[in-house]
């Protein structure tokens, strides 16, 4: 038998091969004609990942697979695979002036993130243990040299490290709980685990634990959330947006597609953790925000705070729920890219800034961003009719449908405690003496603060293309 | 109806305010914004005045209905009034020029900035009392925290960061309780729209907790002892436009909501509750008003004399007797008007001297004549005295309570002795007397554009004195059918009770 390669069964992978072999080349041309290309690279990156979610919206509709159900495209892959592609071509555009100032000008960097994206997409498509151990792995390790690609800087190297270093704990962790699911079902296909769990065992549940640590590892959610504040704070601040949201949108894929997909036999068995983790992410990240001064810092606690808020959707398990969290990640994505693009354009003579204080008095010196970044605060805080609001109301709809009361209403009251850090924010911009103006922002950053700003500002006019589409790709699991 | 007027009103504020925001800043930008927002604001009002002449006070349903699809499924944008929403409306596109009359001199700084939060808070607190779909209330009842916020942290006194974060968090902390129920009903009735939830009946435990989850909600809006707290402190740094505001419409939006949502939606457990409110609020009615007697800050006192005032709104709006719901909402509405002008008053001496301390003032009437017969007219109406239109909505509250529980009414009416006290007090220490404060030499008595603010709220409080059916008419039909409607859902339980006890 010598069959010819059956192409047409690569299709659903058509965005994933054009971003390898584009990376590739990429990688070609950079390393011949070294730092001279170093925008035309990035320029391509981001063409390269534009390319790839057309190509994706190209793929014919309705639920592929490939690799013997291994690798699936539904509605829900479709819509988060675009996020995390927003997501990625946004980071390396905030990255573009920032590398230019700090002479961190490496062509690696935009193919790096590049590569990443591939894990992610193919960690978002996974459909069995083999392949979410492949995609995480193949998103982690980039992340891992993107950390540390300040070289010479102690805190970008140490980021890097502990990064790596917890990192590896933490596969570790989900290795050993898929090889325990594996071993007590006798499959790694979630389909066929979903078959053969039934209504689950001690040895399942014990592998359903560890899992869900790996997958709490990468979403930064309490309790394996320690690595997040040292690594938003010490990674240079483009690869600190770049984590903030292309990653975390993987991560909350694979968790949602594994628990639905994997284990919908014994939801009420997995639904602790999940309501557990989604209560103390929110309490942590409320609580512990309060006090830092530093913004890279309370970006990362506030970031734990939102996966918190996002796992709720998880912890009802329904259609609604997954909704939910798929609305969320849209606008937890939009939120803080533009909060983002702030941070990045904090500079002045003395060089970058980091501090919230820095900010003092931005309604006078700089009106639009800061009335821009306020709006974004407001929305992240969940105040209405900003989009932030729409983002909590779907998750706690869900939530509330499900019974989980007391999660609601936990949920509710951190979200009032995490208020109180956003609006310290707003107090400096708009009631504090103004400080010193920062440099005018660079045109990436303008468009990037503005879209993101706009759409925050006026999601609630439209609401409803988001939400059909994030309606149909939850249904799409179930 | 051909154009949706509602919407019109609603959002005709934030036209204004994004016309503002091209503005240029500086001098000549300032004035322009002043002017803009003066006229947004009494063209929004004229319109409300053809809604008001246009509205059919004979009937109970809902009126200049709109209805788009918005959140997709059951949650819709819909708008509407009916004779209980559609004084608050008005009161509010009323009293949003006088705001920004009052604002003209006081605000130097940021007058561009100033001016938006001030349309984009009308637009908010319209809407609120258009909405006829909870989730849209909600999102109007809880944006409007956030001109507020900046109104109160960017201008106001010295303790503005204090009292703005205590504002919002205070108040953010009600409603998200509020939103939870809000979403349990959804689920529950399918659906959010208002009209159908009227008629829903909620099961037992369900009307229970979301009764208190929306008194977490309303009782801190309106505010109710023991979560008050905020009121003063808000009301002593915000600038006078934004207490006026403050006291005048967003404090409505509690007694509102009782109105529209507590009351009809869960009459049941309002029924089993409502001694819970008569205790609230006459604790609120006689111990506010003690602590009202003790205050040396003007606005202090007038923001304690606003908690016991709406002591009497819960009290009367928990009877669910004809008297006690005309008398609340009438009480809300005399409120709004003499609240308002009493901080407007406050306002006119503190540009003036730049302090709200009592013992600062004294024999002011040497100087200012006009100003003294305001101040008097409003202090009276406060006090309830008859002929002003504080009387009528103390008095019906009184005796819509009294048919229902005779304890309470008697212990509120000893509210409206102490209030006497206080706001007698007051008018001496500050009117009265000789004027003997160097610093009073010389002050003025109100110029023309004061006047222009203060002499409508003055006809209208003995106007209303003397003459109140045109509110009481207004909302009539629509409280007749509310009663009618809590009455015929208790029926069944009262059956229930009868029996049980034969």
């Amino acid at each position: 038998m010598n069959a010819a390669p059956n192409f047409s069964a690569l299709l659903p992978l058509a965005p994933e091969i054009a971003l390898g072999l584009g990376a590739m080349a990429l990688l070609m041309l950079g390393a011949y004609r070294d730092e001279r290309v170093v925008r035309l690279v990035d320029g391509l990156s981001i063409a390269l990942l534009v390319l790839a979610g057309v190509v994706l919206l190209m793929l014919p509709s309705g639920k592929l697979t490939s690799f013997g159900g291994s690798f699936v495209v539904d509605d829900f892959a479709r819509f988060l695979k675009i996020l995390a592609l927003i997501g990625s071509a946004v980071a390396i555009a905030l990255s573009l002036d920032y590398a230019k100032r700090e002479r961190q000008q490496r062509f690696e960097y935009s193919v790096l993130i590049v590569l990443s994206t591939i894990g992610m997409m193919m960690l978002i498509s996974a459909a069995d243990l083999i392949a979410l151990y492949l995609g995480l792995e193949l998103m982690s390790l980039p992340l891992y040299v993107v950390a540390a690609s300040h070289r010479d800087s102690l805190r970008s190297t140490e980021a890097g490290l502990k990064y790596f270093v917890l990192g590896a704990l933490s596969s570790g962790m989900l290795l050993y709980g898929a090889s325990l699911v594996y071993g007590f079902t006798g499959t790694v296909s979630f389909a066929g685990i979903a078959k053969a769990a039934g209504d689950g065992g001690i040895g399942l549940i014990f592998g359903i634990v560890f899992l869900f640590a790996g997958f709490c590892f990468k979403v930064s959610a309490v309790p394996f959330h320690m690595w997040t504040p040292d690594v938003y704070e010490g990674a240079p601040t483009p690869v600190t947006a770049f984590f903030a949201a292309a990653p975390k949108v993987a991560g909350i894929a694979m968790f949602v597609r594994a628990a639905v997909m994997a284990f919908p036999s014994i939801t009420s068995q997995w639904q602790q953790i999940v309501v557990f983790v989604a209560i103390a992410s929110m309490a942590l990240g409320s609580f512990a925000a309060i006090g830092q001064r530093n913004i890279k810092r309370l970006m990362a606690y506030s970031s734990i705070g939102h996966m918190g808020f996002a796992l709720i959707g998880l912890a009802a398990g329904t259609a609604e729920g997954v909704q939910g969290v798929l609305v969320y990640m849209a606008i937890y994505v939009s939120m803080t890219l533009g909060v983002f693009a702030v941070i990045l354009s904090m500079r002045r003579s003395t060089g970058m800034v980091e501090s919230i204080d820095q900010l003092a008095g931005l309604a006078r010196t700089n009106p639009t961003m800061a009335f821009l970044l306020a709006m974004l605060l407001f929305s992240m805080a969940g105040v209405p009719p900003l989009a932030g609001f729409f983002a909590k109301f779907y998750v706690f709809l869900a939530a509330i449908k499900a019974g989980l009361y007391i999660l609601s209403v936990i949920g509710v009251l951190a979200s009032v405690v995490g208020a109180y850090y956003y609006l310290a924010i707003i107090k400096i911009m708009y009631f504090d003496e103004p400080a010193e103006g920062f440099y005018a922002m660079p045109n990436e950053l303008k468009l990037v603060l503005a879209v993101c700003g706009l759409f925050n500002i006026l999601f609630f006019l439209y609401p409803g293309p988001l939400v059909g589409v994030a309606s149909a790709a939850a249904h799409s699991l179930f | 109806m051909s154009w949706p007027i509602l919407s019109v009103i609603t959002f005709l504020p934030i036209v204004g305010a994004v016309f503002i925001a091209t503005l240029s800043d500086d001098e000549a930008g300032a004035g322009n914004a002043r002017w803009v927002a003066l006229w947004t604001t009494l063209i929004t009002f004229a319109i409300s005045l053809l809604l008001l002449w246009r509205f059919d006070p004979a009937s109970a349903d809902f009126q200049f209905l709109e209805r788009r699809p918005w959140l997709g499924g059951a949650i819709t944008y819909s708008m509407g009034v009916d004779g209980i929403s559609l004084p608050f409306v008005v009161l509010t596109t009323a009293l949003m020029p006088i705001c920004i009359v009052a604002s003209w001199t006081s605000i130097q700084s940021r007058v561009r900035e100033y001016m938006i939060a001030f349309l984009v808070l009308e637009t908010l607190m319209v809407g609120t009392f258009c909405a006829l779909d909870l989730v849209l209330f909600y999102l109007f009842f809880e944006g409007g925290l956030i001109p507020m916020f900046l109104i109160i942290g960017v201008w106001g006194g010295p303790r503005r960061v204090y009292a703005s974060f205590k504002f919002f968090l205070y108040t953010l902390l009600g409603s998200v309780l509020m939103l939870l129920a809000i979403m349990a009903m959804y689920w529950d009735a399918g659906t959010t729209d208002i009209p159908t939830l009227l008629h829903h009946a909620f099961p037992r435990s369900l009307q229970t907790w979301a009764w208190f989850a929306f008194l977490a909600s309303f009782a801190v809006k309106m505010p109710m002892w023991p979560v008050h707290t905020w009121l003063p402190d808000a009301h002593v740094e915000a600038p006078t436009a934004g207490s006026v505001i403050l006291a005048a419409i967003l404090l409505k939006m509690g007694g509102y909501g009782f109105l529209r949502f507590s009351l009809p939606m869960f009459p049941e457990a309002s029924q089993q509750l409502a001694p819970l409110i008569y205790v609230l609020s006459v604790v609120a009615i006689i111990y506010t008003s003690l602590v009202a007697l003790m205050q040396e800050d003007v606005k202090k006192l007038i923001a304690y004399s606003s908690v016991a005032h709406m002591g009497f709104v819960t009290m009367g709006l928990f009877a669910v007797t004809a008297q006690g719901i005309a008398g609340g909402i009438f009480q809300m509405i005399s409120h709004g008007i003499v609240s308002a002008a009493l901080f407007l008053c406050v306002g006119v001496i503190y540009d003036r001297m730049h302090t709200r301390e009592i013992a600062a003032y004294g024999g002011l009437v040497n100087r200012m004549p006009i100003y003294a017969f305001a101040f008097m007219v409003f202090t009276l109406a406060n006090v309830g005295l008859p002929g002003t239109s504080g009387f009528v909505g103390e008095f019906l509250t009184l005796i819509g309570t009294f048919r229902v529980n005779n304890w309470v009414a008697t212990l509120a009416t000893i509210g409206t002795i102490l209030s006497a006290a206080y706001a007698l007090w007051l008018y001496r220490k500050v009117i009265f007397g000789k004027l003997e404060k160097p610093s009073l030499f010389n002050i003025r008595d109100i110029g023309w554009r004061e006047m222009t603010i203060l002499a409508p709220l003055v006809a209208l409080t003995i106007f209303f004195g003397v003459y109140p059916k045109p509110v009481l008419d207004l909302s009539a039909a629509s409280v007749t059918q509310m009663i009618d409607n809590y009455q015929h859902a208790l029926a069944p339980v009262k059956a229930a009770e009868a029996r049980v006890v034969r």
